[in-house]
């Protein structure tokens, strides 16, 4: 544990020159060990490397260094060996004695580990030739490869605290808000709201206490961008903050982190506390005169706690109830005092804008979203992952390009972006830019980065009660239109999905989501019809197909599908018969397999299990099969 | 009653530690639901008198928060990610088979089978989805037909 104290600049300073001079071993192997490489076995891999340096006696020419997320979340676990930045993904224990023979040893690449496009087999060793990266322009992911997340000597390293030099002892407050407002960057927590004026408010606003928040609160399903930042970079968090309460004349911050995220919260922790030890948060920091605390809330399990006003009553220690604004937390905020609350990205983005200026965080970008924004990709989509843009880019780009569209024999129908609050994108619309105007205005938002791609095997009935589910079960239940109407929503598409739905409920969708729309009180209830309007403005057809004809062309709501087995695919494999929990596939008189109707719930899994194998199992529409009773 | 004291003990002292400020609530909720797996009732009432907060606001918050327990938790926890990736991938389906070979439904606590089933609404690892994770254990890419295998051998731990 570092317990090194920085008192003055010259402290800081002549620490980093004596990291920065401080020889450096022959090879870094970089292993992504964020929560979901950890869940595909990154710990294993580590420790396979530990003991295989050790066997082949590396320990002086190679360090292994476990980092946060490297963004490839399908190819986790994934190893970046230094400096020749070859790229191995899917590691296994197994595998590493290789890696180690042949790059970290022999010097040369293994060809049957690195990646490697299934179509052609041509292959992609260098970090650089992955397509999956050619469309990034990645400023902040770009660290997490070579970033200790809990080493504040690894941070300082990579120029951390420069720009925190920079703004104690170069520029004044004033000045320090007038960059971020120049660089022109933007909420990324989906408002939008433009960060330089809101520091601005806070900082006009009477009051000689004021508050930072850092919302960590990231519960849009689907959407791990923030965890991303505070499992990879924590310290660019703490700066940008440092910077910021510097820049607003804030005393105090809290960092509040979703109970769903113990690694973030750890790391968080961690983050705090060495900075805490070194100096860097307290009083007098670095000698500058200025002070400042930064402390970790943990929230615990609520979705409304993401809306601002929500969040600060969770800190509070109150239950958390949005509340009507204005006024706006600048004004009146934490235990009623002017309060900066910026969601992790963008203070993730502080620390870079105040080092190199406003000019180069505009250079890439949209008209009105300047900068680089991250999104989680997921979905069904080829490559998945956490990927950083310019804002303005075109959707296409990012399905077809980076995430290398549909998989083989589907067809990519439209993305969801901005979760619960957010709503669909139709392939036919992916030509539009992404940022925070283009997308509202086609009846989405950009939210705080989730796309997720669905192609011609979701139902967009299913995935609109999924979201609308969600919506119901965590409204705070404080106003009338978010309380009933998602639970009256609710009901209806239950009715569309059953078959029991009526041609006349998509009126009522429409007016019932009208009604929320204008008339909830907070953000979370005005965005929670924003999935099933934007599915009745762009897939109208689909909905009605459930309510004349009866069928679900995707073929997921149990109720309208059936299935029945190809006897000339079959390979009598029996995986069918043996996995269906109904005990409804029975062996027929010649040994084939016949699926009882009348015993068949639906439910799919005799599909899944023949899927990938041979394709004998297929979806019919269940008003095709004649049913006992029905 | 001498539980009853034990745990009257274990809860003054997690006080102790805390300003009697009401922003140390959720602090002291999650340190006394991590020390004895659930928020009792009687914790509740300590609470409301350390912090000078009415009991019914307490209660409130232990449950508007899904987080904490207000019944004692089991000894084996099988989670099923319920996120939009992990929807799509079918966990509904994985929740549906895990009822069925657990013989329970999702939210409840068994305590005389050691299991409990829960949903979580995402735990942001999409790109494995479906996520099921058991005792802190993340499983990957998850299929109905594996859980039987992953649920028999919570039944053996069990018996042992």
């Amino acid at each position: 544990m570092n317990k090194r104290r920085f008192r003055s600049l010259p402290d800081l300073r002549n620490y980093r020159e004596h990291l920065l001079s401080s020889s450096r071993k022959r090879h870094l192997v970089s292993v992504s060990a964020a929560s979901c490489g950890r869940a595909a076995g990154a710990v294993e891999v580590i420790e396979a490397f530990e003991r295989e340096i050790e066997k082949r006696g590396l320990e002086d020419s190679v360090e292994l260094r476990v980092t946060g997320c490297h963004g490839f979340c399908q190819f986790e676990p994934d190893a970046v060996i230094f400096p020749e930045k070859i790229f191995y993904p899917n590691l296994t224990p197994e595998k590493v004695p290789r890696v180690v023979e042949d790059t970290l040893i022999g010097g040369k690449i293994v060809p049957g580990l690195v990646y490697s496009e299934d179509a052609d087999g041509k292959i992609f060793p260098y970090l650089e030739d992955l397509p999956f990266l050619k469309k990034q322009v990645r400023r902040l992911l770009d660290r997490h490869f070579t970033l200790d997340p809990e080493s504040l000597d690894g941070y300082v390293q990579h120029d951390g605290f420069r720009a925190l030099e920079k703004a104690l002892f170069e520029i004044s407050p004033e000045e320090v808000v007038n960059l971020v407002l120049a660089s022109g960057l933007r909420g990324r927590g989906g408002a939008g709201f433009p960060t330089g004026l809101k520091w601005r408010l806070a900082r006009e606003a009477p009051g000689e206490e004021k508050y930072l928040i850092c919302n960590g609160d990231e519960g849009d399903p689907g959407a791990y961008m923030d965890r991303g930042l505070m499992e990879s970079n924590p310290f660019s968090i703490v700066e940008g903050m440092i910077i910021g309460g510097y820049a607003v004349g804030a005393t105090r911050g809290f960092v509040y982190v979703r109970e769903e995220y113990p690694l973030a919260i750890e790391r968080m922790e961690k983050a705090l506390i060495s900075a805490r030890e070194a100096g860097l948060l307290g009083e007098n920091i670095l000698g500058s005169g200025f002070s400042f605390q930064l402390e970790l809330v943990r929230g615990a399990g609520a979705f409304v706690c993401g809306e601002e006003t929500a969040l600060i009553a969770s800190i509070e220690g109150r239950r958390p109830f949005p509340r009507q604004r204005p006024p706006f937390p600048v004004v009146k905020g934490l235990w009623g005092r002017p309060t900066v609350i910026n969601n992790v990205e963008t203070w993730a983005n502080i620390p870079p804008i105040i080092k190199e200026g406003p000019a180069w965080f505009a250079r890439v970008g949209s008209p009105t979203g300047r900068g680089t924004k991250i999104f989680s990709l997921v979905g069904q989509v080829r490559r998945t992952g956490l990927v950083e843009v310019p804002l303005g880019i075109r959707m296409s780009e990012v399905v077809e390009e980076i995430g290398g569209g549909p998989a083989s024999g589907k067809i990519i129908k439209a993305v969801q972006t901005g979760g619960p609050s957010g709503g669909l994108l139709p392939a036919s619309r992916f030509d539009l830019p992404i940022d925070y105007e283009s997308l509202q205005q086609a009846g989405t938002i950009m939210g705080s980065g989730g796309l997720i791609v669905i192609d011609d095997s979701t139902c967009i009935v299913d995935l609109a009660l999924y979201y609308l589910k969600f919506a119901r079960d965590e409204s705070c239940g404080q106003c009338a239109p978010c309380r009933l109407g998602t639970a009256r929503m609710v009901d209806i598409l239950e009715k569309m999905v059953d078959g029991r739905g009526d041609i006349e409920d998509l009126n009522l969708l429409e007016r019932i989501g009208r009604t929320m729309k204008e008339a909830s009180l907070c953000g979370l209830g005005r965005t929670a019809p924003n999935p099933v309007l934007s599915a009745l403005r762009y897939f109208r057809e689909e909905l009605e197909k459930h309510l004349i004809e009866n069928e679900c062309p995707a073929g997921v709501c149990r109720a309208l599908v059936s299935y029945e087995i190809d006897s000339s695919k079959c390979a009598l494999c029996r995986l069918c018969l043996e996995s269906c929990p109904a005990d409804g596939i029975v062996e027929m008189e010649d040994g084939y397999l016949k699926i009882d109707v009348n015993i068949c719930t639906g439910c799919g899994v005799c599909y899944s299990v023949c899927q990938d194998m041979f394709s004998a199992v297929r979806k019919i529409p269940r008003k095709k099969v004649k049913v006992q009773g029905e | 009653m001498k539980d009853k004291e034990e745990e009257r003990e274990k809860v003054r002292a997690l006080l102790s530690v805390l300003p009697p400020e009401k922003r140390y609530l959720m602090l002291f909720l999650h340190r006394v639901q991590r020390e004895t797996g659930w928020v009792t009732e009687e914790a509740q009432r300590m609470a409301a008198e350390y912090f000078a907060v009415p009991v019914s606001e307490i209660y409130g918050l232990v449950t508007f928060y899904s987080a904490f327990r207000t019944e004692p938790g089991s000894k084996n926890e099988i989670t099923v990610c319920q996120g939009t990736a992990c929807h799509l991938r079918g966990s509904s389906r994985l929740v549906e088979e895990l009822t069925r070979l657990l013989g329970m439904k999702s939210g409840q606590e068994k305590p005389e089978k050691g299991v409990s089933l829960k949903t979580v609404s995402c735990l942001g690892c999409c790109a494995l989805a479906p996520v099921v994770v058991v005792n802190g254990k993340y499983f990957g890419r998850v299929r109905a037909d594996q859980l039987s295998e992953i649920a028999g051998k919570l039944q053996t731990r069990n018996d042992e």
